[in-house]
């Protein structure tokens, strides 16, 4: 008789949560919460108008003066500062890798910047580079004229301050990436490599390039996404003379109160993020099948 | 190909007290297949890696083909080499991986290709070119780092534990595949194992290592044969070498107490040593057969049949510690536990040993 069977079945299941949904509810939650609450309401924000849907909050953000140089700033410090940094880090990894003696020691003393906060850091090169600064001082001390190294007229240098500022703060965070993954490849593979023959670029390029894919990609996704978000270094640096799109974000929401066209900028920061991503994990996907 | 001469290799790790290799010497002729054997620690892989480059000696020297070697770096020693763990590379397909070394060297690609296709037809990969590593079974890997090691035309072929990672049949198989494989090329070979049964069935010639140093080197049946010292007779041969106390007093030889002639060489010698004797050279008997042998009165203790032979642990005399004796008796003997056999210790099965320094007293 299946009946009787049935409704024990169907009676005593309604009562029991499967167990999946105590392992994924909180951080769904969270995320929900923290996340995909905060993200819709700024979407909805960047085109809300008093009569519903517009442009209006787009088009302002576009007409105003700041923000194409803002685009240009802040695409202009990825494509430079990326490479820098991912070919510092991989020196660095790779020194490591030889044992040297207080190996440990210089890992670790690399990997302070990572503990130190980015309006800190801003602000510390703040300190070297202003007009007065250390920087300044070493100059005159040698007696040599002192530059004004962030004078709003002098591009080139206000560049230059910001991207040293952040390959210092931020090359540590690919150096640990890169040291982890380094730290999972046998070194069979590299003395193979070399018994047949290759020598130091070709076991790099042949070899350890290849086996640190999965670790690249990762330290690349996450290293873009956050330049996209490089705000209180340049701002600590330079205010608005070398304005990246965060910044003015942030302009737009306190100094101008306009929170519609701040979120409308977000909103441009967010796609640019996500058209990156896409592009790093298509463009770098395994060749293994 | 090449020969290959060591001289008076010292290499200590960093951190360590002892001597990885202490003083080892060695010359590998143009051709020859030269086995080194130890127990692990015995210094054999540090003397490979330093053939190959991938660790450098704290003194000595290391010619290959006439030429000084001793502090160049891998790629620059025209070797090639199968690892233990195959370090076959993930990220390349078979037919890439196979053609690393060529590639390596700027062989022009069709040539490449030429050799990959002949070294995978003689190791059955053919269908397996295209694949990567990752889709492969440990025994196809393993046949991948040895087509990879073969295609270079190298002066010196180098081989550590290669099939150490296989299961015991396909080892088996293998293992004569590759002696095969190795003879038709011709190379120069250095091989590292700790499987004695590895060492004797391929190598031309086997040096036994031991804490850094090469206690005996010899063709197999030889260092079988007539170990240097006990350690040799006690890591060689399944079961190893059984050692016995003896005595020798006024030209008479006493081993477990059954006295005979000492040979000739012993004559001049008094007071204890060491007897050793292989399993298979000890005639066993039971104890009522009347083919009028004197041999041994041994009790067995345990009885081990292990189809082409029947392997019998036995315990000869009284007295505080009989000694043991391993005996292998043919398939059709027939024993039990607590039962009395009589062993037959044949004079020139016997090899002594000195009681102090372990060695070998030859005549």
């Amino acid at each position: 008789m299946p009946g009787p069977t049935a409704g024990r079945a169907t009676g005593s299941a309604p009562s029991r949560i499967p167990s999946v949904v105590w392992l994924v509810g909180p951080s769904v939650l969270l995320m929900a919460l923290l996340f995909g609450w905060p993200m819709i309401a700024g979407i909805v924000q960047a085109f809300a108008g008093p009569e519903g849907f517009t442009l209006a909050h787009v088009e302002r953000m576009v007409a105003d003066p700041y923000f194409w140089p803002s685009v240009r700033n802040t695409l202009l410090l990825i494509v430079v500062l990326i490479p820098l940094q991912f070919a510092l880090a991989l020196a660095m990894a790779l020194l490591l890798r030889t044992n040297p003696r207080f190996g440990g020691l210089y890992f670790y003393v690399w990997a302070i910047p990572l503990a130190v906060s980015d309006l800190a850091a801003g602000l510390v090169w703040l300190a070297v580079l202003t007009d007065r600064g250390y920087l300044n001082s070493v100059l005159a001390g040698l007696g040599l004229t002192p530059v004004p190294w962030l004078a709003f007229d002098n591009p080139v240098s206000l560049f230059v301050a910001v991207l040293v500022a952040e390959l210092w703060r931020a090359t540590a965070l690919v150096l640990v990436i890169v040291v982890a993954g380094l730290q999972g490849i046998p070194k069979d593979y590299e003395e193979a490599a070399a018994v047949f023959g290759a020598g130091p670029w070709q076991r790099l390029r042949h070899v350890l390039l290849p086996l640190l894919r999965p670790s690249l990609q990762v330290a690349l996704i996450l290293r873009t996404i956050l330049a996209f978000q490089t705000f209180a270094v340049a701002q600590a640096l330079t205010g608005q003379n070398f304005p990246l799109l965060v910044g003015e974000t942030y302009r737009w929401y306190t100094i101008l109160q306009n929170e519609n066209v701040a979120a409308a900028l977000a909103l441009v920061v967010l796609l640019l993020s996500m058209l990156t991503s896409v592009i790093y994990l298509r463009t770098l996907r395994q060749a293994q099948t | 190909m090449a020969e290959i001469r060591m001289e008076g290799l010292v290499k200590t790790y960093p951190g360590g007290t002892e001597r990885a290799t202490d003083d080892v010497s060695l010359d590998v002729a143009d051709g020859e297949f030269v086995v080194l054997l130890g127990p692990s620690g015995c210094g054999k892989t540090t003397l490979l890696r330093m053939l190959a480059g991938l660790e450098f000696p704290d003194a000595g020297k290391i010619t290959i083909g006439g030429e000084d070697v001793t502090y160049r770096a891998p790629q620059d020693r025209n070797l090639s080499m199968v690892f233990q763990s195959y370090a076959v590379f993930p990220h390349r397909t078979v037919r890439a991986n196979i053609g690393f070394g060529l590639a390596m060297r700027k062989v022009p690609a069709a040539q490449i290709a030429q050799k990959v296709a002949w070294a995978a037809e003689l190791l059955q990969l053919t269908p397996y070119l295209d694949r990567y590593p990752a889709k492969l079974s440990g025994g196809q890997r393993q046949r991948v780092a040895v087509a990879r090691a073969i295609v270079m035309d190298a002066d010196v072929l180098l081989m550590d534990e290669p099939l150490s990672n296989l299961d015991a049949l396909l080892r088996l198989s293998f293992r004569a595949e590759l002696k095969k494989i190795v003879q038709d090329l011709g190379t120069t070979t250095v091989y590292v194992t700790h499987d004695q049964g590895e060492a004797l069935s391929l190598g031309d010639r086997v040096a036994v290592m031991r804490t850094g140093r090469i206690v005996q080197l010899g063709d197999p049946l030889e260092v079988y044969d007539r170990p240097a010292d006990t350690f040799v007779g006690g890591f060689l041969g399944s079961p190893p070498m059984n050692f016995l106390p003896a005595t020798v007093h006024d030209g008479q030889l006493s081993v477990a107490g059954h006295a005979r002639p000492a040979p000739a060489h012993l004559q001049g010698h008094s007071g204890d040593l060491v007897v050793g004797v292989r399993a298979e050279h000890i005639g066993i008997s039971g104890i009522n057969d009347t083919d009028g042998t004197n041999g041994i009165e041994a009790r067995v203790d345990v009885v081990e049949p292990t189809g082409s032979a029947v392997l019998l642990t036995t315990s000869v005399g009284a007295g505080p510690g009989p000694a043991v004796l391993k005996v292998s008796a043919p398939p059709t003997f027939r024993a039990r536990p607590g039962d009395t056999v009589r062993l037959d210790l044949a004079p020139d099965a016997l090899r002594y040993y000195d009681a102090e320094t372990q060695l070998a007293l030859e005549p």
